[in-house]
């Protein structure tokens, strides 16, 4: 028996060991090379000369989230989890700022808008390298831009399921779209670049500070072709290391980036923890140093601990319960304005974020351009929500369906209680709630079509652009795309179309301001809350700054002692 | 013998055709459109074409079956919708995750399992008897993700001696070859890496191990009394052999063989991925890779996912079944 025990023990390790050498050069990239004590060794690896004292393993930061990134090719994704990753390697030419999204200068010190606004030139910083030593130049801006516009670039990766849907959203499609709004892009010298509009883009420069418009060195779309999206090299503070999938991504300083002194970490490692509570415990038991994700819930055990700083991101979204405005009853603007009367915005805010929401009356996010603030906001009124109904003719109370969506978004972390919550106080002014549950992709494709009554939604916005979200959500050619409200407003859709054709960003706040004050009035839907997503670092992180759009750059953070 | 291995092996193609009709028809079951989930409420009308083109989606089912079974017969387990990324190469660091880690919850589940089995049948009706049960019946019904948590809280977050999450110090990866970290670090001659790998291993594996370990332990009980109660044991007895050779010589050897079945049926499960365990311990393993998938809708890999743990699961019960023989020469194939 113990001889029949070692021979099956020594079966199962040779099967092991066949198994493990059939795997080779399986996975993802695995040259995180040993760093215990010759960090020398590591850096002489690169074709980076500066191999200071400096140890790899003194700034090390672990930043972690729920989820993975989908592809580290910024251009071909709408994935947030992916561009928080990108954000540290690759740059556009304009950024947002920390904390807002006022544009700065980025690869581009400089810029000029043409009268018509149909032209502008970019200045070029001088002297940046990408991460595989090749040049930053405007060539290498125009092959990044075709590779977008162009499905049959090639880089543009077509055939290998390569989608570039965020460009096509922001830019008006793609190249022989009709919408499509760069007309040319013009080489001047290596560090001057042309684009000129077929019409005016009033948010043109606002999308160029999203980091899905990062630059990409063409010499590494040259050499990794369709696998760009797991070797991403651009010309940011930190470089690729290796990627393990659905456990973690490394990346490390870039010696040469071309702000002194910057970056300030050595090693910035993103771990994926799905779980909440078991990221929450990694972060007290110090594993880790930033999370995202905090559950409100936690946020105040978080701000009572003496070794844990709790921070929020400033609004971006809001969450919405939309009526389809063309279907009985909610075409009468007295019923919308009713169940806008009859929901306790300050009771969701107050179960579902524990408190860290803020109550919405526009559809736009405080603190963006043109946000309404002399809007009055329906205050919660039963009485007067009665009073509208029967105005209507509803005095005996209605029925309707409410539809509910299965997922948690931001905006709506537990979209079951919302509807419940909506479904009594609709009850209190005798509207009678019956909730459908859809799964999540019919739910989308059925209220598109506007199979729905009354349903619950919300939005985020990418650009920092009001136009993301009116237009998007309120105008009228918007119907059967992401309009599904069916709200139709033709003194609306002029004001919206108006300024998006706008340059000066004044006029344009003007007119968004004054659409918002016409959409309240017609309550097309009503606002629930804007959500502060909270997260939680430990008080050794210092500077790190978290930024509505949810991908920050970490080059000024540092760690203390 | 090998005729029976063989023969067995060939039972496996039809069982495997089967899976793979299972799984696509599922797939393809599940209400909506991948193209407007991966898209979600952002999507223009627009993408979502463009999208599905892109994937394929476009075509009839059986046109995608049939590109899918043809991929098979070579060795092609597809592209991930997702990581855009071949199948057969992403999706082995994920089974060497749930491996290592399947193996050490085994090793929890065998050890303790088999030995608390044996000394409360041994101790029958005693007090140790009596904890050992009650611990089992705990074992079996408590829920792993609350266990987990416990563990993490404990373990990580009060007492600091264990980490809380990973395969791995994060700070300090190892430059693995085999994707078995263990195995990696021991090639390394790295100890001190093999160490914190080992700790890593520990909290999961009980979490893992402990619905494994309780079953085995009942299993065990159960099977050796009536064991202890046949006649050659008395035989055995009345040679005068001590009480310890009787039972782990003598009694063992009859009493394991409905144990091993249990031990192979949960090697299996647990092979086919913890998603529980791998979620909460954020272990990069079969289970999460298919779990993560599914959420996508990402088609190619949930198939070929569950594809290659039901082959896992297939060929556990093979070698189980084989074990018996090695185990109980009467049994005749």
């Amino acid at each position: 028996m113990r001889l029949k025990g070692g021979a099956l023990l020594f079966l199962l390790l040779a099967f092991l060991l066949i198994i493990a050498a059939c795997s080779g050069d399986g996975g993802a990239n695995t040259d995180t090379s040993d760093n215990d004590g010759d960090a020398g060794n590591e850096e002489a690896s690169d074709d980076d000369p500066a191999t200071d004292a400096e140890a790899a393993g003194d700034q090390v930061l672990v930043f972690a989230r729920g989820g993975d990134s989908e592809s580290l090719d910024p251009g071909s994704t709408t994935d947030g989890e992916s561009s928080r990753v990108t954000q540290q390697v690759l740059e556009g030419l304009l950024e947002f700022d920390k904390e807002s999204f006022d544009l700065t200068p980025g690869l581009a010190h400089d810029w000029e808008v043409s009268e018509d606004g149909l032209t502008y030139t970019f200045f070029l910083e001088e002297g940046v390298t990408f991460h595989d030593g090749t040049d930053f130049n405007a060539e290498a801006v125009k092959v990044n831009f075709e590779r977008w516009a162009d499905p049959e670039h090639e880089y543009a990766f077509t055939d290998d399921g390569y989608v570039y849907s965020m460009y096509g959203t922001m830019f008006g499609g793609f190249a022989g779209d009709d919408g499509h709004v760069i007309e040319e892009i013009n080489v001047v010298n290596d560090h001057e670049i042309e684009f000129v509009l077929n019409q005016p883009l009033g948010f043109f420069l606002q999308n160029l500070g999203m980091s899905y418009f990062a630059i990409t060195s063409p010499a590494a779309l040259e050499e990794h072709g369709a696998a760009i999206n797991e070797n991403p090299v651009g010309t940011g503070p930190f470089k690729f290391v290796s990627w393990s999938k659905d456990d973690s991504i490394v990346l490390d300083k870039f010696e040469d980036y071309r702000m002194d002194g910057l970056p300030k970490l050595d090693r910035v490692i993103f771990e994926v923890i799905p779980d909440n509570a078991a990221r929450l415990i990694a972060l007290k038991s110090g594993e880790i140093d930033i999370m995202d994700g905090l559950n409100p819930d936690d946020a105040a055990g978080v701000d009572a601990d003496e070794g844990l700083e709790l921070l929020t991101r400033s609004e971006n979204n809001f969450g919405y319960v939309g009526f389809n405005t063309q279907k009985e009853p909610f075409d009468q603007v007295e019923v919308r304005q009713a169940i806008n009367h009859a929901i306790d915005k300050q009771a969701i805010a107050d179960a579902l974020y524990a408190g860290y929401a803020t109550t919405a009356k526009n559809p736009l996010p405080p603190g963006y351009l043109g946000y309404n603030d002399e809007v009055e906001e329906y205050a919660y009124d039963p009485d007067r929500a009665r009073e509208l109904l029967a105005e209507a003719g509803f005095e005996d109370g209605l029925d309707i369906e409410l539809w509910t969506m299965p997922v948690a978004r931001p905006y709506m972390p537990d979209p079951e209680t919302v509807s419940q919550i909506v479904q009594n106080n609709l009850a209190e002014v005798g509207v009678n709630a019956t909730i459908v549950r859809e799964e999540w992709a019919p739910y989308l494709e059925k209220t598109l079509q506007g199979e729905h009554q009354l349903f619950i939604l919300g939005w985020s916005g990418t650009n920092g652009d009001p136009d993301y979200f009116l237009s998007s959500l309120l105008h009228g050619s918007n119907v059967g795309s992401s309009n599904r409200n069916f709200y139709q407003n033709d003194e609306v859709d002029e004001l919206l179309d108006s300024a998006k054709r706008a340059i000066d960003q004044d006029e344009r706040a003007d007119l968004y301001a004054q659409a918002q004050a016409l959409i309240s009035e017609d309550s097309p839907m009503v606002t629930l809350v804007h959500s502060t997503p909270v997260m939680a670092t430990t008080t050794k992180v210092v500077n790190y700054v978290p930024h509505p759009s949810t991908s920050e750059s970490l080059k000024e953070v540092e760690l203390s002692n | 013998m090998f005729s029976y291995i063989l023969r067995r092996l060939l039972m496996l193609i039809p069982v495997l055709i089967g899976m793979t009709l299972i799984t696509f028809s599922i797939v393809h079951l599940i209400p909506g459109n991948p193209a407007q989930v991966i898209l979600g409420e952002t999507a223009t009308a627009n993408a979502i074409t463009e999208l599905e083109e892109s994937m394929g989606l476009n075509e009839p089912y059986f046109v995608q079956y049939g590109h899918y079974l043809m991929d098979l017969t070579q060795g092609d387990l597809g592209t991930s919708l997702r990581s855009k990324a071949e199948i057969s190469k992403e999706i082995w660091p994920y089974i060497a995750a749930t491996f290592e880690l399947t193996l050490f919850a085994m090793i929890f589940a065998v050890v303790v399992g088999v030995n608390a089995g044996i000394i409360s049948a041994w101790k029958q009706n005693s007090w140790f008897d009596f904890l050992a049960m009650m611990v089992a019946l705990i074992g079996v019904s408590m829920p792993i993700f609350w266990l987990a948590l416990m563990e993490q809280w404990i373990f990580a977050q009060e007492l600091g001696w264990l980490p809380a999450y990973g395969r791995q110090d994060s700070r300090d990866p190892i430059a693995s070859i085999t994707h078995f970290y263990v195995l990696d670090s021991l090639i390394h001659l790295d100890f001190s890496r093999a160490l914190t790998i080992l700790k890593h291993l520990i909290l999961p594996s009980i979490a893992l191990g402990t619905i494994p370990m309780a079953i085995i332990a009942r299993m065990t009980r159960s099977s050796m009394l009536e064991v202890m109660k046949s006649d050659y044991i008395r035989t055995v007895r009345a040679k005068g052999s001590g009480q310890f050779l009787v039972i782990y010589k003598h009694a063992l050897k009859n009493a394991i063989i409905p144990v091993l079945t249990v031990i192979g049926l949960q090697t299996g499960v647990l092979l086919g991925g913890a998603i529980l365990t791998e979620t909460i311990f954020s272990w990069p393993g079969i289970g999460r890779y298919v779990y993560e998938a599914i959420s996508y809708r990402d088609y190619p890999v949930i198939q070929s996912g569950i594809l290659v743990i039901a082959f896992i699961f297939v060929l556990i019960n093979l070698a189980v079944d084989i074990l018996y023989k090695k185990i109980d020469p009467r049994i005749k194939y």
